[in-house]
């Protein structure tokens, strides 16, 4: 607790709120520009939100996701990694996801839906496990081999469901067998029928398990050496390259389990994609408003998911084109990424302060 | 349909194809070797295919004939794509961004902006209304030797642009004092620095550049094959154009030779059903392949070594 | 050098960072054809100085003249048109460009749109002959020497004309002999009427070369004298502010059993050459071997061989007869070997880490501070503590980053940690490189410490005097291979630089 509080206080928690407030004001100057209302919009969106259960729960299942791959994101970041595979690793997860719970039969409800999330945390993360073996052993670039990865990935995806699993005459696979389905229906009957799911709540575990791990495990210690400085850690002995794939392995993880989530928790079967879900990418931008830090993105997945899920209600109430939402977003990561631009605008309000040099 | 004219429409589309990665990995290598990591250019692309689609249609319904409103679409193109890429410039090379963050921002605001402003200008619509883009020329004497004219002097303007495009960028880049000006400030900023060269300056210019030449490779996508611009009119080829530049080792001719590979892997999957033996490929097999040779080749290359040496690192001149 | 205006004159220059005040008031006069060195201990201000006479900082306060004139150098550009040239300590080549490109960049004689290189080549050519500057112009940076690299960063500045140069520590990377060949480069550039200023902290070459000499303590001029009127010991003792022994106080050393035995070490690098040819070594217990040679003839491969991060082809490493060839960098610790790396802060320390996190980086997976895979920081933290507290480590706590800290702490804390782990073997490369003087004391003290404990200590430094005046047996190594030892109190600079040349003379000139 002692440690939230103080990232809270921090000056460096002041950045992302200015650069929020700075991608809302940019948004209402491209509505105004197209003649729209900005506060109607806005309105609109947070109504559409906030406004009933319903729309709640389902702004919720929109988060849910984001949290993953933001994760995925950041983890791999904290160990100097650039993992911008979470498109293909969130789909080979859900596919491997998809995999266990339509095919396997006659499993009770309590092993057949754990075991189809562990499935899905594991291919994703072998799926990052690739890019990060190919750094470590050939040093390609993760970079360019997860962006291969993520349409790799695609097709693959809709090659088992084409081949497979295939509900006649659709575009998607069969439906899941009901064990292995996460949904909370309970919940999910108070909430209008919001599809809500247990997702959300391994989602949060999930965030606290990176905290621990990260900051007061021996192995989150050796991935955070690793990515500040690799050289003095293979001088103090410790093993790079493993520490590489062990990273993207675990990042590949977080992204696995938000693909499989979609497919146990909401739609109970897997669509064939025409295109990448963009749920991957998504995922960095959260993990850049939470600054990489996984409370951080729990916060960022919030905004990021009202901002998204709520731009349905500004075109139907207000008529603004929903990707007016998209420009909010790339605004918010450029302030938060040029961080130099909202200092610039801050020096009025800041006293400077002093750097602490030893002499 | 025999093999040879099937060979020859291959090379046609191939061509097609290429062109617009030419364009784009030659703007990647202006950008990097400059030492400024550009992963925008699938933004780029987009945001010049929609200038594109945009102008040429105005300039179609003004009157203009139909080369004539693709020409002011590949301007347009131009134009737009270098204002689009000093946001990227300004983040990482003024403000010392994390370039690779800052070239995922520009992806990430062009889809989005890129269809608000379609929406904008054309009542709603999800795409910009259709023209006519440009047609294929015929290259005196030489398209009428029988087969190979046909074949390759019968192509659109662009894709002799592009070739024209890999001829200039090798001699700025090796034979002029900007070219060397440009790779030196890549290279070693504080060598260039203190013989009273602007390290930032010349960077700025790599970044423009990369945003002027992945601009024209989006545009031709909407002048050569589409007519408009939509939500996919670019998928995925700004990111292949940097895979080419890299297989290319940042070399003009290199990322030709690569983008023309990754043409042909793409235009591979219209003809393919063709064959017979073909016909047992599962077709999302078919659409994989270009990435994993891609990524077949970055294994056996192991092209990092001429990478700029001061790629993605900002200039910070109190650190001389 | 009679009342003729001189090249250059500052007058009370003042140059102020955040924090320091890195040159306080310094005035200076350069004459015609005079050699004037400036000297200084790291950190005194030279560099800072030389940078504003190069335009490449403002004075806050203060002029410059030159000829008389006084001018503004606001920018590198602006000191070259005003004769100006700077030979670099590190030197701003760029490696994959040709001995022609770099010496031309920024200055491209043209031909219409195009580079004129033909015409570049000759009046390269021309500059080279007339100087004694040999060089090859299509060779490539990474691939000539660096006594070349030298000469090709000198004609940088003879092609733009600089009447005036400047050298910032040239003779760090040369061996005794080739800083002969630079100083005859340098009294030839004189006679041809060029002005010379000498940034070093070197009093040996001072004497040799300089006419003047100008000595900067603390960013403060202390004094200018004519080098025929002073001595090396009065311009140390201006330098430092006290007096100063050259010699390191220490008892003779009582060598016990062999520690460290490498026997026919072979180490070949990517491209198959061999950067280790036969290396053989024995270091005892209770005695400080130095290495003594000229960067880049396998130094860092011997201690990459000896800590496990580099694979050994051929031959055996043995401590205390134990068997550690190819051993994991983990497992060669673990058995009694402490490292000082030479980089501290590439291989020393996570600068973004905190100096308790730092303090464990080797021993964080053990008990007490690894408690069933999870960090147990009241440990981490009391070691800490301790470290700091030993060693006397200047920082404002145990959390601060290591970044913030002075180089001469992050020295501390990287030899604290490597002292506390009670090794077998210490090896020290460049130990005191970039400290100032009281830090250097104590490190070599540490050293010292350590070899009185009974431990073995490997030295290896560029700075030769370190070597003779801290070592209780020298090894010279040349091209991967040791090649001489001798006693520190029977040798001399002649013969340690001879044998770190190569010895014989038939392979003096095989370099260049």
């Amino acid at each position: 607790m002692n440690n939230i509080l103080k990232a809270i206080t921090k000056d460096s928690f002041v950045l992302p709120i200015v650069a929020i407030i700075m991608g809302l004001i940019l948004g209402a100057i491209v509505m105004l520009i197209g003649g729209y209302n900005p506060i109607d919009a806005y309105s609109a969106l947070l109504t559409r939100v906030y406004g009933d259960p319903y729309d709640f729960g389902e702004a919720i299942r929109e988060m849910t996701p984001l949290i993953m791959t933001g994760m995925a994101f950041a983890f791999a970041a904290r160990a100097g990694l650039f993992n911008i595979g979470g498109e293909g690793q969130f789909l080979i997860g859900m596919t491997a996801a998809t995999v266990v719970a339509v095919q396997l039969h006659g499993l009770p409800a309590y092993i057949h839906a754990p075991l189809a999330i562990i499935a899905g945390a594991i291919f994703g993360g072998l799926w990052a496990a690739i890019a990060g073996f190919l750094k470590a052993v050939r040093g390609v670039n993760e970079v360019i081999s997860c962006i291969m990865l993520n349409w790799i990935g695609l097709y693959l995806a809709n090659f088992v469901i084409n081949h497979f699993m295939l509900l006649q005459g659709q575009n998607r696979s069969e439906d899941i067998q009901p064990s292995a389905s996460i949904a909370i229906m309970w919940l999910s009957e108070m909430m209008g029928n919001a599809r809500v799911h247990w997702g959300t709540a391994i989602a949060l575990a999930a965030a606290v398990f990176f905290y621990v791990f990260m900051w007061k495990t021996k192995q989150g210690y050796e991935l955070r050496a690793v990515g500040f400085n690799q050289d003095a850690s293979k001088y103090a002995g410790m093993n790079v390259n493993r520490n590489i794939v062990k990273a993207m392995f675990i990042s590949g993880m977080f992204a696995g389990l938000a693909g499989s989530f979609e497919v146990l928790g909401v739609f109970q079967y897997q669509s064939v994609m025409a295109s990448s879900p963009g749920t991957g990418f998504d995922g960095i931008a959260v993990a850049l408003i939470g600054l990489n830090n996984p409370f951080g993105i729990i916060l960022g997945s919030i905004l990021f998911g009202t901002l998204t899920y709520g731009s349905a209600g500004m075109s139907f109430s207000a008529d603004v084109p929903p990707e007016i939402v998209r420009i909010v977003i790339g605004a918010i990561i450029f302030f938060i990424a040029a961080q130099g631009i909202v200092r610039w605008v801050l020096k009025p309000f800041y006293a400077k302060r002093k750097k602490e040099k030893v002499l | 349909m025999d093999v040879l004219t099937i060979i020859g429409q291959l090379i046609n589309t191939t061509l097609v194809f290429a062109t617009a990665l030419i364009f784009t990995s030659l703007g990647g290598i202006f950008s990097e070797k400059s030492g400024v990591t550009n992963l925008g250019l699938e933004g780029l692309m987009i945001f010049g295919a929609f200038a594109a689609g945009v102008a040429g249609f105005y300039a179609q319904d003004a009157g203009l004939s139909g080369f004539g409103a693709a020409c002011v679409g590949v301007l347009a193109a131009m134009v737009f794509g270098i204002l689009v890429s000093l946001i990227h410039a300004v983040a990482s090379i003024t403000f010392k961004a994390d370039q690779v963050i800052s070239g995922i921002v520009i992806n990430f605001l062009a889809a989005g902006s890129t269809l608000y402003m379609v929406k904008l200008l054309f009542d709603g619509a999800g795409e910009t209304g259709l023209i006519s883009g440009f047609d294929k020329v015929n290259i005196p004497y030489l398209s009428t030797i029988p087969l190979i004219g046909d074949v390759f002097f019968h192509a659109y303007p662009t894709t002799y642009l592009a070739v024209v495009a890999v001829i200039v960028t090798y001699f700025v880049l090796y034979k002029t004092p900007f070219g060397l000006r440009l790779r030196s400030v890549g290279e070693h900023p504080s060598a260039a620095d203190t013989v009273g060269i602007k390290v930032n300056r010349l960077r700025y210019i790599g970044v423009m550049l990369s945003g002027a030449l992945a601009g024209i490779g989006g545009a031709t996508i909407t002048l050569t094959t589409t007519g408009t611009f939509s939500h996919n009119t670019i998928s995925g080829q700004g990111y292949i154009a940097i895979a080419a530049m890299i297989f290319g080792k940042w070399n003009p001719w290199g990322a030709f030779g690569a983008a023309v590979f990754f043409g042909l892997a793409q235009a591979v999957r219209n003809y393919v059903q063709l064959f017979a033996w073909t016909q047992s490929i599962p077709q999302e097999v078919i659409y994989m392949l270009p990435y994993v040779l891609t990524i077949i080749v970055l294994v056996a290359a192991v092209g990092r070594s001429s990478a700029p040496s001061a790629l993605g690192q900002p200039y910070d001149p109190s650190k001389r | 050098m009679g009342a003729a205006t001189p090249v250059v004159e500052l007058k009370q220059i003042t140059k102020v960072f955040p924090g320091i005040i890195a040159n306080d008031s310094i005035s200076f006069k350069l004459h015609k054809g005079e050699i004037h060195a400036l000297l200084g201990e790291n950190g005194a201000g030279k560099s800072t100085l030389m940078n504003v006479v190069f335009g490449l900082y403002q004075p806050e306060e203060g002029s410059i003249e030159v000829n008389g004139e006084p001018v503004i150098i606001d920018s590198p550009n602006r000191a070259i048109e005003l004769g100006i040239g700077m030979v670099h300590q590190h030197f701003k080549l760029v490696q994959p460009f040709t001995v022609t490109e770099n010496i031309i960049l920024g200055s491209e004689p043209k031909k219409g749109t195009r580079i004129n290189y033909k015409k570049a080549t000759e009046e390269i050519r021309q500059l080279s002959e007339q100087y004694g500057l040999q060089v090859n112009p299509n060779a490539k940076i990474h691939d000539i020497s660096v006594g070349m690299q030298q000469r090709v960063e000198i004609l940088k500045t003879l092609y733009r004309g600089a009447e005036i140069l400047i050298f910032d520590e040239p003779t760090a990377v040369l061996t005794p002999q080739e800083i002969s060949e630079l100083m005859e480069i340098m009294k030839r550039l004189v006679a041809e009427g060029k002005s010379i200023i000498l940034i070093t902290h070197k009093l040996k070459e001072i004497m040799q070369i300089a006419d003047n000499v100008t000595i900067i303590r603390r960013g403060k001029v202390v004094d200018t004298v004519k080098k025929s009127e002073t001595t090396p010991q009065e311009l140390a003792e201006k330098m430092v502010g006290r007096n100063v022994t050259f010699k390191v106080d220490k008892k003779p050393a009582e060598p016990g059993s062999v520690v460290l035995e490498m026997a026919n070490i072979v180490s070949n690098n990517k491209e198959g050459t061999a950067v280790l040819q036969g290396l053989n070594l024995q270091v005892r217990a209770g005695e400080i071997l130095g290495i003594a040679g000229v960067d880049g003839n396998g130094q860092s491969e011997l201690i990459e061989a000896l800590t496990g991060l580099r694979h050994v082809d051929g031959g055996t490493v043995k401590l205390l007869g134990q068997d550690i060839t190819n051993m994991s960098p983990r497992k060669i610790t673990e058995s009694g070997v402490s490292h000082i790396p030479e980089d501290r802060h590439k291989h020393g320390l996570v600068l973004d880490f905190s100096v308790s996190e730092n303090m464990v980086l080797e021993t964080y997976y053990k008990p007490p501070f690894n408690k069933g895979g999870f960090l147990n920081f009241d440990a981490i933290d009391k070691h800490a503590t301790r470290l700091v507290e030993r060693f006397d480590v200047r920082t404002p706590s145990i959390a601060t980053h290591a970044r913030s800290l002075s180089g001469g702490n992050q020295q501390k804390a990287i030899i604290a940690r490597e002292i506390d782990k009670n090794p077998t073997l210490m090896i020290a490369a460049q130990p005191t490189r970039g400290l100032d003087v009281g830090a250097i004391e104590f490190v070599q003290q540490q050293l010292i410490a350590q070899r009185d404990q009974g431990k073995a200590v490997l030295l290896i430094s560029f700075e030769l005097d370190e070597i003779i005046n801290v070592s209780d047996r020298i090894a010279v190594i040349y091209e991967g291979q040791i090649v001489g030892e001798v006693l520190p109190e029977k040798t001399n600079d002649q013969e340690l630089g001879l044998m770190m040349a190569g010895s014989t003379a038939k392979r003096g000139a095989a370099h260049e």
